[in-house]
């Protein structure tokens, strides 16, 4: 058999899942020089980009121009795509072994954490991820149904989550028509009586997650008047001790933003967006009905752990806010994929570097490897999976520098495709995405809109000419 | 950031080593493993001090019988301990104002992971390429 690596035999690489983490890993794969390698992408979906396409804002188009740069590794000879194709039900880790030299996963952090409170599940109560995907038009979750009748609406986190789901509620029509909201989310929210939307922090104004571009668009949004507590924006002494020992120019820039918007006098715009800091859920209270009508909140205060952090402590103090509808937004994590080791505690892939491990030895397990969310759980920004795909495939040319691959029976990528045919006849090539895509931005042209998406995997098949079991 | 995301990728079980076992036997595990520190827990597995080149070389200064002593008798045992929830940017103050460069994390008192300067160096220098690297894609696609 050839040396894997050469043009006899291309080092054959299975990636699973098409978000920024898989594109990066697959860009340095492609930049190594003298490696010869073939890349074969797949995903559940038909379209590519993961939380590029499905997570971030519609009303942040600029982010997902990132997307230019997946394009451009796309475009490579030595990459496919395998849309429409699902890792553990179209084709499994066995088969790949029989593929590829090395896989590696890069599914992210598709489910999100509970807060683990009564009335958490009654109506009315949903986590903030199905808002998003919803809104963006992701096949998945085009049923789910938001009560955008109520008028008062809780975001529970200041993460990057919890901002968009509260930006997006407080969008005008007219500022989510130039976007490429889904028509559904659009049409919904074109209905929505929602006056009040409140962010709930758990910990003060210094430790919010949020970023100060962030925070400042809040400030800028044409429909919703901004509201910050004047109690609650004051530092507490631990926040302001340790901020003017580290003199952090991000934090004190974010202090100094919201301490304005206390000052603001309200503006007479139809909708109120209030960031509540210092405050955490302990119950959502339902109606009869089973739907939720309110939530208690307990305050918090801050103590300092032996490291140094600010962490909340639930003080005797209560209040109960009134309203419909809940988005909670308290963390993510990985969901683990069939056949490959989990670790619960951090609710990502068990791993060293990117190394997927065994979990009775903890040594590597031969040619399997992770990158992005679901080797290191939900952090960073989109580029952060660029230095942590690096990482992984460092790992994966060591290892190859040391022979320590797959040893695939079929290594060519004419039986891979063969194989994927055979149990998905409508698997989505590159070229197949390109079309839809082009179908997505003429339809979007007419209304001045980046796009109008295709939200069913039917509808995507029939616009390329295809009927499902064809 | 907190310190969760640092252990997610790391191999989990830190080193450990019971007080009562000898220095030589410290030194084994140090150069087995290739690693600077092992963490020193009693036998409910709870850090009860930290055990690091640096003691076995302050130690070996002034005791040429260093290799027979206990870990016990030469181990720090003011250790600064973090948990899951620490904030990155917290730990990274604390480990460079008192100069420690390992930090070892308990989650409900169960030892889980260990940080160490390293590893807070890499995290904070990928957060800023990531950063950095995204805001170039924004701005390079604002000129197009």
């Amino acid at each position: 058999m050839a040396q894997p690596g050469t043009d006899a035999q291309p080092l054959r690489v299975a990636i699973i899942g098409s978000g920024p983490a898989a594109f990066y890993a697959a860009e340095h794969l492609l930049k190594r020089e003298g490696l010869v390698v073939e890349i074969d992408m797949f995903d559940r979906l038909p379209t590519p980009y993961g939380l590029v396409r499905g997570g971030v804002a519609p009303d942040h188009q600029k982010i997902k121009s990132v997307a230019a740069a997946f394009d451009k590794v796309a475009a490579d000879p030595r990459f496919r795509f395998y849309g429409y194709v699902e890792f553990g039900k179209d084709v499994t880790v066995a088969d790949l072994r029989e593929h590829y030299h090395q896989m590696v996963y890069a599914t992210g952090a598709q489910t999100d954490r509970r807060m683990g409170i009564p009335g958490e599940d009654l109506q009315g109560s949903h986590p903030a991820t199905e808002f998003v995907a919803w809104y963006n038009g992701h096949p998945d979750y085009q049923d789910c149904r938001f009560d955008l009748q109520q008028e008062r609406v809780a975001v529970v986190g200041v993460g990057n989550v919890a901002v968009d789901v509260a930006r997006i509620l407080c969008r005008t029509p007219e500022e989510l028509a130039a976007t490429d909201i889904s028509d559904q989310a659009l049409d919904a929210l074109r209905q929505s009586r929602i006056k009040e939307v409140y962010m709930l922090g758990r910990r003060g104004p210094a430790q919010a997650a949020f970023t100060n571009p962030e925070i400042k668009e809040l400030g800028e949004l044409a429909g919703a008047d901004i509201t910050v507590l004047p109690e609650e924006v004051e530092l507490d002494p631990l926040s302001r001790e340790a901020l003017e020992k580290s003199q952090d120019r991000a934090t004190l820039k974010k202090v100094e933003l919201l301490h304005g918007y206390a000052l603001r006098k309200p503006g007479g715009k139809p909708r109120r967006l209030i960031l509540r800091f210092l405050v955490s859920p302990v119950e959502l209270l339902g109606n009869a009905a089973g739907q939720v009508v309110g939530m208690r909140l307990v305050k918090n205060e801050l103590r300092a752990t032996p490291a140094g952090t600010l962490q909340p402590k639930p003080t005797d103090r209560f209040e109960e806010l009134p309203v419909g509808l809940v988005f909670r937004s308290v963390g993510y994590k990985g969901v683990p994929l069939p056949g490959v080791p989990f670790n619960e505690s951090w609710g990502v892939i068990l791993n060293d570097k990117g190394r997927v491990l065994d979990p009775d030895s903890h040594r590597p397990v031969v040619g399997e490897y992770c990158t992005g969310w679901i080797k290191r759980g939900p952090t960073g920004v989109i580029g952060t999976n660029k230095p942590d795909a690096a990482e992984t495939v460092t790992c994966m040319i060591e290892d190859f520098g040391q022979g320590l691959l797959l040893c695939p029976s079929r290594p060519e990528a004419a039986a891979a495709e063969a194989l994927i045919r055979q149990r998905q006849p409508n698997y989505i090539s590159y070229a197949a995405w390109l079309r839809l895509n082009e179908l997505e931005t003429a339809r979007g042209r007419a209304g001045g809109r980046p796009r109008v998406k295709f939200t069913r995997v039917e509808e995507m098949l029939a616009a390329l000419g295809r009927s499902e079991g064809a | 950031m907190n310190i969760a995301s640092l252990l997610a990728a790391k191999s989990g079980q830190p080193i450990t080593i019971r007080p009562e076992r000898s220095v030589r036997e410290a030194v084994a595990l140090l150069a087995r493993h290739n690693i600077g520190v092992l963490i020193v827990v009693n036998e409910a597995n709870v850090p009860v001090g930290i055990i690091s080149e640096r003691d076995i070389v302050r130690e070996a200064a002034r005791n040429e019988q260093v290799f027979g002593r206990t870990v016990g008798e030469i181990m720090t045992r003011d250790v600064i301990t973090g948990v899951p929830e620490d904030d990155l940017a917290s730990v990274a103050n604390v480990m460079t104002e008192k100069r420690i460069r390992h930090v070892p994390v308990v989650d409900k008192g169960r030892l889980v992971g260990i940080v160490s300067i390293g590893d807070v160096v890499k995290a904070q220098r990928d957060k800023y390429r990531g950063e950095v690297e995204t805001l170039e894609t924004q701005i390079l696609a604002d000129n197009n």
